[in-house]
């Protein structure tokens, strides 16, 4: 029990409003896009700010739950067996940031950093053409929405992703996804 | 033929294809994990009207939030209904979003930039 009160310390010095661990459900990001939207409600968050991060957390939970979906299940290496991830949102002074963390196969990280530093690289304008490209099927050469979700990730945060890939083991690295949401409504 | 109606969820909208008056609305929020399942009888509704459209059709769109799977079904309506007009039976597309909401406001110009279909983009008059 001990151990309460730092967790408690941790979260509310990071400014955690909620963090999950644990296995990924469809039910389960429904029940906590649900309960953040509730959060964000009634603490009266600026409209549109409300409406970027709910759209943001969106597109990042389906995202993994998406991800996870695809993983062979029954690879011994997995470090995971079940569908487990990291989900966690929090509330600084100038941003909503919103993180998702899952295990991905090594042999994925070459094409998802290359996306990702592609989508960083782009400005405004360039993503936008992006994200039709994407959206007509001209774009990633990859199937699905995958790509789609991160360019749209990126429009509506405007501002950097931030990612990380921790070698787990020869086959899986566990991949860090951060998009922040700025909390001053520009005009 | 018989008109479409699907009610609300916190997961997805509100459509109403009518063809008696060529009234179609999707309205609310799209955000399915399985959009394809969601849009796939929309897009057979949409087949069966494209045999005998009405003269004029006027389609409403008045979402909150959808997600990009949703938008991928979204513009394969709109293809659809693209496809009608193109054949020459007028079909008039009314995109809204909220006045402070640029997001949905440049999704709508996204949709105007891919398709060769009327897409007026009107600001929703606050309730």
């Amino acid at each position: 029990m001990s151990m309460t009160y730092s967790y408690y310390k941790n979260m509310q010095l990071n400014n955690i409003i909620f963090v999950y661990q644990g296995e990924v459900t469809a039910d389960l990001v429904s029940s906590i896009l649900q309960m953040v939207e509730n959060k964000l409600e009634g603490e009266g968050e600026d409209r549109k700010v409300k409406k970027r991060v709910f759209n943001v957390m969106v597109e990042c939970l389906q995202n993994v739950y998406h991800h996870l979906d695809a993983l062979p299940p029954t690879d011994p290496s997995n470090p995971v067996r079940d569908k487990t991830a990291l989900l966690m949102i929090g509330r600084e002074e100038k941003d909503y940031y919103i993180i998702t963390g899952n295990h991905v196969l090594n042999d994925r990280i070459p094409e998802l950093k290359s996306r990702l530093d592609r989508i960083n690289r782009a400005t405004k304008e360039e993503l936008k053409q992006l994200y039709q490209e994407v959206l007509t099927g001209t774009g990633f050469s990859e199937k699905g929405t995958a790509g789609l979700g991160m360019i749209d990730i990126a429009r509506k945060s405007g501002q950097r992703l931030g990612y990380d890939f921790h070698p787990v083991n020869d086959r899986y690295s566990f991949f860090s996804l951060e998009a922040r949401v700025s909390r001053i409504p520009e005009k | 033929m018989e008109a479409l109606r699907i009610e609300s969820t916190h997961k997805t909208p509100r459509v109403i294809l009518d063809p008696e008056n060529g009234i179609f609305e999707f309205s609310g929020r799209s955000i399915p994990e399985d959009s394809v399942g969601f849009y796939t009888p929309i897009f057979a509704w949409l087949e069966e009207y494209s045999k005998q459209p009405l003269p004029v059709t006027h389609v409403r769109f008045d979402l909150e939030y959808f997600n990009t799977s949703s938008s991928k079904n979204i513009l394969e309506v709109l293809k659809r209904l693209e496809a009608i007009h193109a054949a020459g039976h007028e079909v008039r597309v009314t995109w809204y979003y909220d006045e402070d909401d640029e997001d949905m406001e440049e999704t709508g110009q996204d949709y105007q930039a891919l398709l060769n279909l009327p897409i007026e983009l009107s600001v929703k008059v606050q309730s």
